[in-house]
């Protein structure tokens, strides 16, 4: 009984999207609206094309990516394969507390901090307050432990007869990590990765501060960009009513976010299921 | 002894070039980069603690956790806000736990290991990655609109529990599976029902990491800000928030609001409410670690 | 601060050939090509193996046989120095490799393990193709040459080539149990070793597979000398040309007991423990 109630959320969240962004698309043209590249919900003329905010939540995640992986996974490595007591008891706090610290927080991090005192200094007149590349970075730092975890679990289930086998053809622990358990943990480091980027896409909080409100197509990270998140966030907290094209326009964004994180998510899992090493 | 004598072997041996000093020192060159970043990660982590504290421990007296908001940054309080996030807590969490040890004990226990449970337990693990403000916009229609609850903290606590909900029961499932086989054939050995064994053999063996988990999921539902975003908390807020009527916050909207605006007071008092954020979410975290170790401390396997 | 290394700069390895060109035994009183002396090995402060003295002569099988517990595996596994994998391992004691000590300050194990290679207990092959098995040892150490042909000699001496020749792409863990186990020594002996250390290597094997890699064993000491570790005493009588025995004392520490030429420890111990063993009465 309480287990089908994951069941019914799931039928229910997919039905209700469903559903509204039907309507959405009565008012819109769903074309337009999928590869449309301007998007100005409040502003006339309305416009609802959804691929500037999907650019901008892809650029945001693609920088957190890029700061994301190597981060992770070298701390990943650092806790499976050199982990001495002093190398855990520092690692391993600095991931969890970095874990557990609120999105906004991170957000705010980016706007006081990380935009004026870092960025600017270095970007110069190229960059506000507002950018993709302030957002990316937090957002970077906020699945750096997802991937951490993941990897690490994966890489410490290879098993010890693999790496003393390695060893006892005179290889450093170097190539050991290379060439025997980074391959043989393959499938879980990239379900982790994956999985990182279905959690970049979907945040709201850390982006919603950071990067801005400006929708637009652009691959410049020195931009202020609007991701799917932010747009959600800014609908709601206006006064729209309930059955105005921006109120639906909501769903219908939502719905692309769903399907979009969804889908990497079943990636993942598959993933960890095509491509797992048999040892 | 006649015949023997040594020399090369018959056929010349493979010619290798180990290399070891240039091996080596990529080997040296690797783990500087690993310890690299996780350097990269503490002071970024310093950066923002640091950051945070610079600019809010000024603004963080007293008054400050007393008082109502205000237009004006040096009377604005965070009362409201805190009382929300902790009844929010409370009732997220009374909401979680039936519920959530419900549904990991059915799974984990009672369930047979068909199609369906399979495919309920994948459905879960789904749920956990969804992003949580799609649970806000679910938490609108369902609660807000459909229940006609209105936008009150009940509406906000409710859609909370849903994003958490998987992620309890995902811990709770771990926590009953680690329990030994061997408890629970010693509870059926003396002639226990099914739910006589659940309650004295698996329930207190799992009770630590269930626990854990349920107050780890409180400490993040604490931050949690977007979904209650959709939901409507308010903008301002200048009554305590109840349960079932009247407009509600909680701390990281109160936190959103005023980041949002660029006076340095306005972001003196963010950071200061950011503060009491990071204290809550850390008590949190000590109360989850003492009760694992109390709960812990009755079990021996 | 670069350090001369001089497990580097290798000397050629020296076989003893008898006249007729074929490699065979050395005889009982050549140099031994490993030395123990004094050795005790240490995790933590608890000794698991005390003050052996130990000769391994070359291009012969010496076996170390015991009970179990008594440091047989920790002993050989100092040898090739993969103990210092084990943060708590500590040895004292000299070990000699053609008179070199393999646990000065400038010597770097990495080195120490090209020339002394392992065979596990359970066969660990590379979740890769068997190419890519064999061809590993040789890639890390810079071989230059013909890789298939070493592949192909490699697996040839290991009686592996018939096998699996047509199948080369295929990853190494698909062999049988016995298979693999002969791809682990293919690799092994890639490599080119000095010695082949062996910790229980048919313990995890069924009898047919046993025997192979028994009489493998045979064949492959006219070219490496061979330590093998291992619970069977029938393999040890059999296989061997020289055994230690060793056992546990009371403080729970491993030492020599007896060694010698195999047929007279099994036929005539001088140590009323050996003959206890190798009898059956204990262990």
């Amino acid at each position: 009984m309480a287990a089908s109630l994951g069941v019914v959320t799931t039928i229910g969240i997919v039905v209700l999207l469903t559903y509204q962004t039907v309507q959405f698309f009565q008012i819109v043209n769903p074309i337009d609206f999928l590869t449309g590249t301007v998007w100005s919900a409040s502003i006339e003329p309305y416009k609802f094309g959804v691929l500037a905010l999907v650019s901008g939540t892809l650029l945001v995640a693609t920088i957190a990516m890029i700061i994301g992986t190597p981060l992770g996974l070298l701390s990943a490595i650092l806790l499976s394969e050199y982990s001495s007591n002093r190398v855990r008891n520092i690692v391993k706090p600095v991931l969890e507390t970095i874990a557990g610290i609120p999105t906004i927080v991170l957000g705010f991090f980016a706007i006081n901090f990380l935009s004026p005192e870092v960025l600017k200094p270095i970007f110069g007149d190229d960059i506000g307050i507002f950018s993709a590349l302030a957002g990316g970075i937090v957002v970077g730092i906020l699945i750096t432990p997802l991937i951490a975890s993941i990897s690490e679990d994966a890489m410490r289930a290879v098993p010890r007869g693999l790496r003393e086998g390695a060893y006892a053809m005179g290889a450093t622990k170097f190539e050991v990590v290379r060439k025997v358990v980074l391959p043989a943990a393959v499938s879980g480091v990239m379900a982790s990765i994956v999985l990182a980027m279905s959690r970049a896409v979907g945040e709201t909080m850390a982006v919603v501060l950071a990067v801005g409100t400006r929708p637009q197509l652009t691959f410049n990270p020195l931009e202020s960009v609007q991701t799917m998140t932010a747009f959600i966030v800014q609908i709601t907290q206006g006064e729209t009513s309930q059955g105005s094209v921006q109120f639906l326009s909501l769903f219908a964004v939502a719905m692309v976010l769903f399907v979009i994180t969804f889908a990497l998510n079943l990636a993942s899992a598959w993933i960890v299921r095509r491509y797992r090493t048999a040892y | 002894m006649a015949g023997l004598t040594a020399t090369p072997a018959a056929s010349s041996p493979p010619r290798f070039e180990p290399a070891l000093m240039r091996r080596k020192l990529t080997g040296t060159l690797f783990y500087g980069a690993c310890l690299a970043a996780i350097g990269i990660l503490i002071v970024a982590l310093l950066a923002l603690l640091l950051d945070v504290l610079i600019v809010g421990l000024p603004w963080l007296d007293i008054d400050f956790i007393a008082s109502m908001p205000s237009r004006r940054p040096a009377q604005a309080g965070v009362l409201p806000a805190l009382v929300g996030s902790i009844e929010l807590a409370i009732i997220v969490g009374l909401i979680t736990f039936p519920v959530g040890i419900g549904a990991a004990l059915y799974l984990a226990e009672y369930a047979p290991d068909t199609r369906v449970t399979r495919l309920l337990q994948t459905n879960i693990s789904n749920l956990a990655g969804v992003p949580s403000i799609i649970y806000g916009i679910f938490g609108l229609a369902i609660f807000v609109r459909l229940l006609g609850l209105g936008p009150v903290l009940f509406s906000g606590a409710a859609t909370l529990a849903l994003v958490i909900l998987p992620l309890v029961i995902i811990a709770s499932i771990e926590a009953i599976k680690a329990v030994p086989q061997a408890q629970r054939e010693g509870a059926y050995a003396l002639g226990a029902s099914r739910w006589q064994m659940v309650r004295s053999s698996v329930l207190p063996a799992a009770a630590p990491g269930i626990m854990t988990g349920i107050i780890l999921a409180m400490a993040r539902a604490i931050g949690e800000a977007a979904p209650l975003v959709v939901v409507g908390a308010a903008a301002f807020v200048t009554s305590l928030p109840q349960p079932l009527s009247g407009s509600f916050t909680v701390l990281p909207i109160q936190v959103f609001n005023w980041a949002q605006r660029p006076q340095a007071d306005f972001q003196g008092i963010a950071a200061a409410a950011i503060i009491v954020i990071l204290v809550l979410v850390f008590i949190l975290n000590l109360l989850a670690l003492v009760v694992r170790a109390r709960l812990s401390r009755h079990i021996q396997w | 601060m670069v350090e001369e290394n001089p497990l580097i700069a290798e000397p050629p390895t020296i076989r003893i050939m008898a006249s007729d060109g074929r490699a065979t035994s050395a005889p009982p009183d050549a140099e031994p090509v490993i030395e123990l002396r004094d050795v005790s090995c240490f995790y933590g402060s608890f000794r698991a193996v005390r003050n052996v003295d130990l000769e391994i002569a070359p291009q012969r099988i010496t076996a170390l046989i015991g009970p179990s517990g008594c440091g047989k595996s920790t002993l050989i596994r100092t040898i090739n120095r993969m103990n210092d994998l084990v943060p708590s391992f500590r040895a004292e004691g000299t070990v000699l490799l053609d008179g070199q000590d393999l646990f000065a300050r400038e010597v770097d194990p990495v080195a120490v393990r090209r020339r002394v290679g392992m065979v596990f207990q359970k066969p660990n092959p590379f979740p890769k193709s068997i190419w890519e098995n064999v061809a590993f040892g040789p890639k890390i150490n810079g071989f230059k040459g013909d890789l298939d042909e070493l592949v192909e000699r490699s697996l040839r001496r290991a009686a592996l080539w018939d096998d699996v020749k047509d199948k080369l792409k295929q990853s190494g863990m698909a062999l049988s149990g016995g298979q693999q186990q002969r791809l682990c020594i293919a690799r092994t002996i890639a490599i080119d070793p000095e010695v082949i250390l062996m910790d229980e290597p048919c313990s995890a094997l069924d009898p047919r597979s046993t025997r192979q890699i028994e009489e493998l064993m045979v064949e492959l000491k006219r070219d490496y000398t061979i330590v093998i570790v291992t619970h069977n005493m029938q393999q040890a009588a059999r296989a061997s040309d020289t055994t230690v025995f060793l056992t546990m004392g009371e403080d729970r520490a491993g030492y020599v007991v007896e060694q010698g030429e195999t047929v007279s420890i099994f036929t005539n111990p001088q140590h009323q423990l050996t003959e206890d063993y190798v009898s059956g009465r204990f262990g």
